[in-house]
C-alpha cells in the first residue's frame, strides 16, 4: 500500500467520537491504544484504513476507531475483509476477532482466509473464553476448565491457534501478552508491512469470566522467565539472566543453560522467521516453556491478490472482448429482417 | 382422451445403408415440431439437442429448448436413471414452451425409450438405435421383453436404424481414431438424419466441428462424415415417407443468439456494470442449477470482474458485502439451501443498506430436494427468510431471455434503492434457452447510484435522498467521510448503535418504507388478451412461457373472457395490482409449489374468489392441464 501522508497524525486521530466500553481493566484497552498508536507510524491514510469485526467482545473495535469499519456478523469477518481487499487493494484491511468469532463459528473463513493469502491483518483476541455472552468455554478453553456452560470441567480439548493457523498455511503468524503495549505497537507495524495475511495472537485477559488465565506467563514478574520472545535473525535466548536458550535435541526442542554443560550462545537456535517450511516454526508454537512469543513466522510469499492482478491483465491483454458489445455479438448470432 | 388410431403402423428394419436413386420428395410444411433427443449421460443428447436448436434459430425459427439430465454426473450406462435428454420446440409461429407432446423422439437406447416414451402420442415418430437394444441394456432398463419385437409400439412410427454400425462404417477409412472417439459420433449420424427429416442443412454443424476440434482435425474429419453418413441416410432410405419444413417466424426484426437463462443472468450483470461504471464483483459458492452463472463470470476477466469462489455460501455473500461497502457492484448466486445459509448474511445487508443483488436459481426444495428439478417454492424464503423485520426488493424473471432484462433491474435497483434485492430464476429457465434480441448497453436504461464522493458539512452515513429514502454510499478511501456501519441499530441521525426504543421503531419503518416507495421506480401491472373478463389467470417468475401460451390457445380458440397477468416484481407489487386483479371474476393463481404468491396477494389485498393451481413435480406446467383447467373454471 503506498504510505504517501499529507499530514502526520497522532494516536488521538484515530479515536472515534465513541465512548468505549469494555470492562474496566480489560485489556482491550490496550490493544485499541496500541493500534491508535501504530497507525500514524504505519503512515497510512485515515481513509485507507478499514476495521471489519464478527462477533464478540472484541468485535466491538471498528466503533472505537475513527476510519472506515463495519461490525458485522459472527465469525464473518475475514470473508468480507476479503471482498473489501479484493474490490479495492489499495486499502489498509484489518479483522478484529476472537477465540471463539475465529475458530469456533468462523472456523471455515478462519482458515481458508490463511490459505489464500490475501494482504489483510487479523488482529485475534484470545482470552480462552467466550465474554459477551457471559462466560462459556471456547475453542481454546482448556480441559476441566469450569465455565457456565461446563460446570464440571470442560471435555473439549483446545486447539492451539498457532498450530491451526501454520496447519492453514499461515505466512505471518505472531503471539503476544495483552500487557505489553510498546511490543504489540510495534507488531502491528510489521503486520501491516507483511504483504500477504498477519495473524497476531494476543493473550488477552478477560478480567470478569476468566481473570488470570495467562498470568503464568504474562505476570511482570515472571514473563522474562516464562515467555520467549524470538526476532529473526536472533539466537532464541529468554530469562531474566538472558542465560536460557533453546537447542534441538533430535525432534524435540530443549530447554538449556548457557554456561552449563559446556553450552554457549553459540550452541542456541536463531530464529529464522523466513522460512518456507514450517516444521519448527510449528514446534515453536507448541512449547508450553516457555511460551513462545513474537514473529514466529513470516514468511515471503504471492498473494492471491497479486495473482489474480497478473492473470487479470494476461486475459485483458489477449482477449477481443473490450466492452459487453464485443461479447454479445460474437459467435453464433444472426439477423431477422 | 382420444384414441388417436396410427395411420403409420409400418415398421422399418434397416441394417445397412441402401442404396437407392436420390428421389425428389416435397417436403411437407408444419408449424411447429417438439423433438427429444435421449440416451445414455455420456451420449452427448445436449450437444446434439444444442446443433439442432441453434441450426434452426440461423433459419430464423423460433425456438425454445430444455435439457433434462440427471444429477448423477456419469450414471452407470444404460441405466434408467442416467438417461440425459435434450428437447427442442420449433416453430414458425411464436413459441413459448419446450412443447409438452413431442413429435420425434431419437431414443439412443432402450433406458431411454422406456424413461421418455410417456411424451410421445401414439402415431408420432420414434428414431431408435437398434444396436443399442441388446439383451444387456434391456435387462439395465427392465424390460422384459424387447419392445421392438413385442409389439408395444405397434402404435407408433418407429423408424428403427443401427446407428451404432452404420457410424463404425462411416469412420472405417478415418484414421487415427479410438473406438471411444467412434462409439462418441454416434450422436452425429442422428442429428444428420434428423437435420436430413426437416429440412434444414448441416452447414452450420460443420462449421461448428471445425471451430470447436481446430486442434485435432481427425475429429472434425470424423463428426463431419457421420453427420453426412446420418443425411444421406435418411435422404436415400425410401422408408421415411416425408420431410418436413418449418418457415421462419416472424419476430421483431434485429440481430439474435440462443441465450439461456442463466447466461442470460451473467450478462445482465455484465452490462449493468458497464452501464454504471462500477466493477462487478461475485462472490459464489457452487450449487446446482446456479452454478453456470459463476461459470460465466470467471471467463470475463476482460471487464475486470472479479468472480470469488469463496468456501461457503456464507462467505459467497459475505465477500460480496465487503466488496460492496469498497464500492463494488457485488452479487452471490445461489439456489435454495444456499439462499438459507445466506440469511443471516442477507439481513446484515438490509441493516447496513448496501446495494446487493443475491440470485436464487430455485430448485426442487425443501432441504436437498430434487437439486436437478424446478421448483417456485423460495419466494417465502426469498420475503422473509431472516430474523427480524428485514424486507428486501424481490423480483423474478419469466423466460430464458428476460434473465438479461432482470438481472440487469436487480442490479440497477440495487444501486439506486441502496438494498439487497433477491432475483429469483428456476432451473427450467437457467437451463432453457430462446431466441434473444441482443440488447447493446447503449440502448439500456441509465444506472444512477447513490455515491457520495465529496466531505459535505455535517454528513451522517444514515442520511437519506428524499424520494427513495436510499442513504448516501461513501466508500473506504474517500477522504473526510470515515465512519462505521454494521449489524447493531443505528440512530436515525447519526448512524451510531442506538438502543433507544423509539429509534428502533422509526429505523424499522423506514426501512419497510424505502422498499415500499420502489413500488414508484417500477412498472404498473398489465394483462394479456383481456383486460377484464371471467377469468384472470395469474402467475410469476419462471411460468411465463406455459401460462402465456396456455390463454393464448385459448384465446385463440375463442375464449375472449379469460386474461393473464405475470408478475415479475414482487416486493414490492406493482401499485395498479388490487385494481387490475378486480376486473375479472375469478382468478386462478397457478405456481410450481403449493401456493405462495396466492398468500403473498391475500396478505395484501382483499380480493375474493382467490383460487390456485399448483403443481410440485419438479416439472414446468403442461400446456394440457392448464388449458383444461382454465376452461373447467371457465365452464
Amino acid at each position: 500500500m503506498e504510505a504517501t501522508l499529507e499530514k502526520k497524525y497522532t494516536f488521538k486521530d484515530f479515536a472515534s467520537n465513541q465512548e468505549v466500553r469494555w470492562c474496566p481493566g480489560c485489556d482491550d484497552y490496550v490493544i485499541l491504544r496500541a493500534m491508535q498508536k501504530a497507525l500514524p507510524e504505519i503512515g497510512v491514510k485515515k481513509e485507507d484504513v478499514v476495521f471489519i469485526s464478527g462477533i464478540g467482545c472484541s468485535s466491538r473495535f471498528p466503533y472505537y476507531m475513527d476510519t472506515y469499519g463495519m461490525h458485522g456478523i459472527h465469525g464473518r469477518a475475514p470473508a468480507i475483509a476479503s471482498g473489501v481487499k479484493l474490490a479495492n487493494p489499495d486499502l489498509s484491511v484489518w479483522v478484529v476477532t476472537g477465540d471463539g468469532d475465529s475458530m469456533a463459528i468462523g472456523g471455515n473463513h478462519f482458515i481458508h482466509v490463511l490459505r489464500r493469502n490475501i494482504d489483510l491483518n487479523i488482529i485475534m483476541f484470545n482470552n480462552e473464553i467466550y465474554g459477551l455472552t457471559k462466560g462459556q468455554f471456547s475453542p481454546t478453553s482448556l480441559v476441566g476448565q469450569k465455565t457456565k456452560s461446563s460446570p464440571y470441567g470442560n471435555t473439549q480439548p483446545p486447539f492451539s491457534p498457532g498450530e491451526l493457523a501454520l496447519g492453514a498455511q499461515a505466512r505471518f503468524f505472531a503471539r503476544i501478552g495483552g500487557n505489553t503495549p510498546k511490543e504489540m505497537t510495534q507488531m502491528f507495524i510489521d503486520a501491516e508491512k507483511f504483504n500477504g495475511t498477519s495473524l497476531i495472537e494476543i493473550l488477552q485477559n478477560c478480567v470478569i469470566f476468566n481473570d488470570g488465565c495467562f498470568t503464568k506467563y504474562t505476570d511482570k514478574k515472571v514473563r522474562e522467565d516464562k515467555q520467549l520472545f524470538v526476532e529473526d535473525g536472533k539466537p532464541m535466548i529468554f530469562g531474566k539472566d538472558k542465560d536460557k536458550g533453546l537447542v534441538l535435541n533430535g525432534l524435540k526442542l530443549e530447554v538449556v543453560t548457557i554456561g552449563e554443560n559446556g553450552i554457549t550462545e553459540q550452541d542456541i537456535l536463531v530464529h529464522k522467521a523466513n522460512e518456507k517450511d514450517p516444521t519448527l516454526h510449528q514446534m515453536l508454537v507448541r512449547l508450553e516453556y516457555p511460551l513462545v512469543t513474537g514473529i514466529i513466522r513470516r514468511f515471503d510469499d504471492i498473494t492471491l491478490e497479486e495473482r489474480e492482478d497478473v492473470l487479470t491483465k494476461e486475459v485483458q491483454a489477449n482477449s477481443k472482448f473490450k466492452k459487453t458489445d464485443d461479447l454479445f455479438f460474437s459467435g453464433e448470432i444472426y439477423e431477422v429482417n | 382422451m382420444i384414441w388417436i388410431t396410427s395411420i403409420f403402423d409400418t415398421k422399418i428394419f434397416t441394417l445397412k445403408i441402401m442404396i437407392a436413386e436420390k428421389k425428389e420428395i416435397q417436403p411437407k410444411a408444419l408449424e411447429a415440431v417438439v423433438i427429444r433427443f435421449v440416451g445414455d449421460s455420456g451420449d452427448g443428447m445436449q450437444l446434439t439437442g444444442t446443433q439442432f436448436s441453434d441450426t434452426s434459430a440461423m433459419i430464423g425459427n423460433d425456438v425454445s429448448t430444455f435439457p433434462n439430465y440427471p444429477s448423477e454426473i456419469r450414471a452407470p450406462q444404460g441405466s434408467l436413471y442416467g438417461v440425459s435428454g435434450f428437447q427442442v420446440h420449433i416453430g414458425s409461429v411464436e413459441i413459448s414452451t419446450p412443447g409438452d407432446d413431442v413429435d420425434l423422439l431419437v431414443a439412443m437406447n432402450p433406458a431411454g425409450l422406456k424413461t421418455n416414451l410417456y411424451a410421445v402420442k401414439p402415431g408420432h415418430t420414434i428414431i431408435i438405435d437398434t444396436d443399442a437394444f441388446t439383451k444387456k441394456n434391456l435387462e439395465k432398463a427392465k424390460y422384459e421383453t424387447n419392445p421392438l419385437e413385442d409389439g408395444s409400439l405397434d402404435n407408433y412410427r418407429v423408424i428403427e436404424v443401427a446407428i451404432s454400425s452404420l457410424t463404425k462404417e462411416a469412420l472405417k477409412d478415418v484414421e487415427g481414431l479410438d473406438n471411444k472417439s467412434i462409439t462418441r459420433s454416434k450422436n452425429m449420424f442422428a442429428l444428420g438424419m434428423v437435420y436430413w427429416m426437416y429440412h434444414r442443412s448441416t452447414e452450420h454443424s460443420i462449421d461448428f466441428f471445425n471451430k470447436k476440434f481446430a486442434s485435432k482435425p481427425q475429429l472434425i474429419e470424423a463428426n463431419t462424415k457421420v453427420l453426412n453418413a446420418g443425411f444421406y441416410f435418411a435422404e436415400t432410405l425410401e422408408l421415411i415417407p416425408n420431410a418436413y419444413t418449418i418457415s421462419p417466424a416472424k419476430m421483431p426484426s434485429g440481430t439474435y443468439r440462443i441465450i439461456s437463462g442463466n447466461t442470460a443472468t451473467a450478462w445482465g450483470f455484465l452490462a449493468a456494470a458497464e452501464k454504471s461504471g462500477i466493477e462487478l464483483f461475485l462472490g459464489s459458492y457452487p450449487i446446482t442449477p446456479a452454478t453456470d452463472i459463476l461459470h460465466e463470470l470467471v471467463k470475463h476477466k476482460h471487464f475486470g470482474v472479479k468472480a470469488f469462489q469463496a468456501e461457503d455460501e456464507i462467505a459467497g455473500i459475505t465477500s460480496a458485502i465487503g466488496a460492496s461497502f469498497a464500492g463494488d457492484l457485488a452479487i452471490t448466486t445461489t439456489s435454495g439451501p444456499g439462499l438459507a445459509l445466506k440469511g443471516e448474511a442477507l439481513g446484515l445487508a438490509m441493516m447496513v443498506e448496501l446495494p446487493l443483488v443475491v440470485v436464487n436459481v430455485q430448485r426442487g426444495g425443501p432441504s436437498t430436494g430434487l437439486p436437478t428439478k424446478t421448483e417456485q417454492s423460495d419466494l417465502m424464503q426469498a420475503m422473509y427468510g431472516r430474523n427480524g423485520e428485514s424486507p428486501v426488493i424481490v423480483i423474478a424473471a419469466g423466460t430464458p431471455s428476460d434473465c438479461f432484462k432482470f438481472a440487469y433491474e436487480a442490479a440497477k435497483l440495487a444501486l439506486e434503492h441502496m438494498t439487497p434485492v433477491i432475483l429469483l430464476t428456476d432451473g427450467y429457465i437457467a437451463n432453457g434457452s430462446e431466441p434473444w434480441l441482443i440488447k447493446s448497453v447503449a440502448d439500456m436504461p441509465a444506472i444512477k447510484n447513490n455515491r457520495i464522493i465529496e466531505v459535505k458539512e455535517n454528513w451522517h452515513p444514515y442520511d437519506r435522498d428524499a424520494n427513495t429514502l436510499a442513504r448516501d454510499w461513501a466508500v473506504p478511501g474517500t477522504f473526510g467521510l470515515e465512519h462505521r456501519i454494521g449489524g447493531l441499530e443505528k440512530d436515525k441521525i447519526t448512524g451510531d448503535v442506538s438502543h433507544v426504543p423509539e429509534n428502533h421503531e422509526y429505523m424499522t419503518k423506514i426501512r419497510a418504507e424505502k422498499i415500499k416507495r420502489v413500488e414508484n421506480y417500477i412498472p404498473e401491472l398489465e394483462t394479456e388478451f383481456a383486460e377484464s373478463g371471467d377469468l384472470l389467470v395469474v402467475g410469476w417468475g419462471g411460468t411465463y412461457g406455459s401460462l402465456h401460451s396456455a390463454v393464448k390457445q385459448l384465446n385463440s380458440e375463442g375464449y375472449d373472457n379469460i386474461g393473464y397477468a405475470h408478475f415479475n416484481y414482487i416486493n414490492p407489487l406493482p401499485k395498479n395490482t388490487e385494481a387490475i386483479l378486480n376486473k375479472f371474476k375469478k382468478i386462478v393463481v397457478c405456481e410450481l409449489n403449493n401456493g405462495q404468491f396466492v398468500n403473498i396477494l391475500k396478505m395484501n389485498f382483499n380480493i375474493c374468489g382467490l383460487l390456485q393451481y399448483n403443481k410440485i413435480q419438479g416439472l414446468p406446467f403442461g400446456n394440457t392441464e392448464l388449458t383444461e383447467k382454465f376452461k373447467q373454471l371457465l365452464s
